[in-house]
C-alpha cells in the first residue's frame, strides 16, 4: 500500500480506463440494436431499418429520445429513493468491468479476489431494483421488486456455488490467472477450457446467470403481461435508460465471467504480425462474449416465461442440490489426482 | 495519503451508524447500515484483510441486508411510532452514560496501544484463511453449520401462519 | 501507517452507537439493526488484532460472527413477521403480555 503510482503508470491506467469504459458503453448501446435485430429475425420481422443503414443509427436516435423526454416523478413517490435507485443499479453494474481482463494487458486492475469482487458488486445491484420498486409507491413496481429480490437471492446461491468447482481446479480467485490456467491444449487441438472439465457447473452457471440478470425466461420481475413493466413501470426518460443500461451491463458481465471461467477468456490462436498478435486476444474475448449474448437473445425469443412457483422450485430443488453434488464430485476427483 | 482514506471511511462508517439511529423510517436505517458495512469493508482492506472485505459485502450487504429490506417492504411499515413511549426519559441518562463509556474505552485504548502501527503488508489471503478454517477450526466450522440449520428450521417455524 | 488505536477507537465508537441504538430505539427492526452495528464493531476489532499479531485466527472469528449474524437475522426477522401479524405493531413496548 505504501508504493505510489508514477505518472507514466497513472497515464497507462487512465488510458486503460478510458478505452474499457468507452468500449463497454458503446457496446452496451449497440446491444439494444443487436437484440432488436436478432429477435426480429427470429420472429420473421425486419426489425429497425429506418434510421441509417440496417437501422444502425437507431440506438443513437433512442438515446436522444430518452434525453428529451419529460422526466416524470410520480406525485406520491419517495422522491429521494426514486431518483437514487437507477444510480444504485447502474454503478455496481459498471464497476465490475474494472476487474475483467479484456486481454493480457487490457485490464484496469487484477485483484487477487477479483471473482469474489464481481459477485460482491453484482449482489449490490439488487438494491437498485428493490428501491426503485418500493419508491415508486405503486402496486406493480412493488410486486416486481418483491419477486425480483426473492429470485435474485435464490439464484445467487447456485450461481456462486457453481463457480466453486472451477475454482478448485484453477486454484485461484484472480480473473487473469483463471484465464492463464486454461492456456494450453490437450492432444494438441482441444483447448484446455474448463467447460470440458466442468460441464455441469457450466449449465448451472448459465441458467442462474440468466435468472440473475432478470432476463427471459426468468424475467418475473418485469413480466409485461402481469405487471405492466415490473419494477420500472413508473420510470421514464433518462432514469429508465439507466435501468436498461444496467441490465445490459449485467448481461455483459455474466457473459464475460462465463467466458473467463469456462471458455478460456482471451486465449485463442495467435497468428500474423506483431500488432495483430497484440489485438487478437481482445478480439477472441469480445467474440466469445458476443456468442453468449447471441444465445441470450435467442433464449429470450424462443422460451416462454416460467411461473413463479416453478422458478422457485427449480432454483431451490434442482439447481442448488445439483451444484452441491458437483462440488462434492469435483472435490473427490481433485483430492484423488 | 492512507490516513486520509482511513479518516474518510471511518467518518463515513460512524456517520452512517449514527444515521441508522436518527432516521425515523426503518428502511432508511437499513440503507444507512448498508453504507456503514461497505465503509467498514474498506477499512478491512486497509488492514490487509481483502478476502474478508469482499465476503463482508457478499454476506452482509448482499444477503442479510437484502433480507431486512425485503421484510421491511413486505410489512409495508408506517413511520416509526415512537409516540407513547414510557421510557423516553431514559435518553437523558443513556446518552451521558454512553459517552462516559466511550471516554473510558478510548482512554484505555489510547494508553495501551499508542504508537503501534498497523502492518499493512499483512494479507489474509483466501488460501491462508481456508487452511486455518479447515484444520485448526474444523470443529467450530462444523458446529456453525448446525447453527445455521437450527436457525433455518426456527425461522420457518416462527414465520408459519398458524403454529 | 495508521496506528492500531485509531481503528480500535473507531470500533469503540461504533459499538457505543450500537448500544445506544439498542436502548433508545423502540422499533424491533431498528433493534436488530443496532445489533448488527455492534457485531460489525467487534468484527473490526478482530481484524485489527489479527493484523497486529500477524495471526489469521482473528479473521476466522469474523467468519463465525458472520454466520451468527446471518442466523440471528433469519430468526429475528421471522420473529418480526410473527409479531407484526399478531399485534400490527413493531414497537417492543407494545408486546407486554408477559410483563407484570
Amino acid at each position: 500500500m505504501s508504493e505510489y503510482l508514477t505518472s507514466s503508470d497513472f497515464m497507462i491506467l487512465m488510458i486503460k480506463i478510458i478505452v474499457i469504459f468507452g468500449g463497454v458503453m458503446g457496446a452496451l448501446v449497440y446491444l439494444t440494436w443487436i437484440e432488436r435485430k436478432v429477435m426480429a429475425r427470429v420472429q420473421m420481422r425486419p426489425g429497425p431499418t429506418r434510421v441509417g443503414p440496417f437501422g444502425l443509427l437507431q440506438p443513437i436516435a433512442d438515446g436522444l429520445k430518452f434525453l428529451f423526454k419529460e422526466d416524470v416523478v410520480p406525485a406520491n413517490a419517495n422522491r429521494f429513493l426514486y431518483i437514487a435507485a437507477p444510480v444504485v443499479s447502474l454503478i455496481p453494474a459498471l464497476l465490475s468491468f474494472s476487474v475483467i481482463p479484456f486481454g493480457p494487458w487490457l485490464q484496469v486492475t487484477d485483484l487477487s479476489v477479483g471473482l469474489l469482487f464481481i459477485f460482491a458488486i453484482t449482489s449490490l445491484g439488487v438494491y437498485g431494483i428493490v428501491l426503485g420498486g418500493w419508491a415508486s409507491n405503486s402496486k406493480y413496481p412493488l410486486m416486481g421488486a418483491m419477486r425480483s429480490s426473492a429470485q435474485m437471492i435464490s439464484y445467487e446461491l447456485s450461481l456462486t456455488l457453481s463457480v466453486v468447482g472451477v475454482l478448485m481446479i484453477a486454484n485461484t480467485l484472480s480473473l487473469n490467472q483463471l484465464v492463464m490456467s486454461q492456456q494450453r491444449t490437450w492432444l494438441g487441438f482441444i483447448p484446455r477450457w474448463n467447460i470440458f472439465l466442468q460441464p455441469v457447473a457450466f449449465l448451472i452457471y448459465v441458467v442462474s446467470a440468466v435468472a440473475e440478470t432478470n432476463r427471459l425466461p426468468f424475467d418475473l420481475a418485469e413480466s409485461e403481461q402481469e405487471l405492466v413493466a415490473g419494477w420500472h413501470t413508473e420510470y421514464s426518460s433518462l432514469k429508465f435508460a439507466m435501468f436498461m443500461l444496467a441490465e445490459y451491463a449485467n448481461m455483459v458481465t455474466v457473459s464475460a465471467l462465463a467466458t473467463i471461467m469456462f471458455f478460456g477468456g482471451w486465449s485463442g490462436p495467435l497468428v500474423g504480425p506483431h500488432w495483430l498478435k497484440a489485438a487478437l486476444p481482445t478480439f477472441w474475448f469480445v467474440s466469445k462474449i458476443f456468442l453468449f449474448i447471441f444465445f441470450y437473445v435467442l433464449l429470450r425469443s424462443t422460451i416462454p416465461r416460467f411461473r413463479y412457483d416453478q422458478l422457485m422450485n427449480f432454483g431451490w430443488k434442482v439447481l442448488l442440490p445439483l451444484s452441491l453434488a458437483n462440488i462434492l464430485a469435483t472435490s473427490f476427483v481433485v483430492a484423488i489426482s | 495519503m492512507i490516513q486520509i482514506l482511513f479518516f474518510f471511511f471511518a467518518a463515513l462508517a460512524a456517520g452512517a451508524a449514527i444515521n441508522v439511529l436518527v432516521q425515523k423510517h426503518v428502511l432508511y436505517s437499513a440503507l444507512s447500515l448498508i453504507l456503514m458495512l461497505t465503509a467498514t469493508s474498506v477499512l478491512f482492506i486497509l488492514l490487509g484483510a481483502d478476502f474478508l472485505a469482499v465476503i463482508q459485502i457478499i454476506v452482509y450487504a448482499g444477503a442479510i441486508m437484502v433480507l431486512f429490506v425485503f421484510v421491511i417492504m413486505l410489512l409495508n411499515l408506517p413511520v416509526d411510532e415512537d409516540g407513547a413511549d414510557r421510557l423516553r426519559w431514559l435518553k437523558f441518562i443513556g446518552i451521558p452514560l454512553g459517552l462516559f463509556f466511550l471516554f473510558l474505552v478510548t482512554a484505555t485504548l489510547w494508553n495501551v496501544q499508542a504508537g503501534t502501527g498497523t502492518q499493512s503488508r499483512f494479507v489474509g489471503s483466501p488460501q491462508a484463511i481456508g487452511q486455518s478454517l479447515f484444520t485448526d477450526y474444523l470443529l467450530p466450522f462444523e458446529v456453525t453449520s448446525l447453527l445455521i440449520l437450527i436457525a433455518l428450521v426456527g425461522a420457518v417455524v416462527f414465520a408459519k401462519k398458524d403454529l | 501507517m495508521i496506528p492500531a488505536s485509531w481503528f480500535l477507537i473507531l470500533s469503540a465508537v461504533l459499538f457505543l452507537i450500537g448500544v445506544l441504538g439498542f436502548f433508545l430505539k423502540r422499533n424491533i427492526i431498528a433493534l436488530l439493526l443496532s445489533v448488527e452495528i455492534m457485531l460489525n464493531a467487534v468484527n473490526l476489532t478482530f481484524v485489527v488484532f489479527s493484523n497486529q499479531h500477524r495471526q489469521i485466527s482473528g479473521q476466522i472469528f469474523v467468519f463465525f460472527v458472520l454466520v451468527v449474524a446471518a442466523a440471528e437475522a433469519a430468526v429475528g426477522l421471522a420473529l418480526v413477521i410473527a409479531m407484526f401479524r399478531n399485534r400490527e405493531s413493531l414497537n417492543v413496548d407494545r408486546s407486554n403480555l408477559l410483563k407484570w
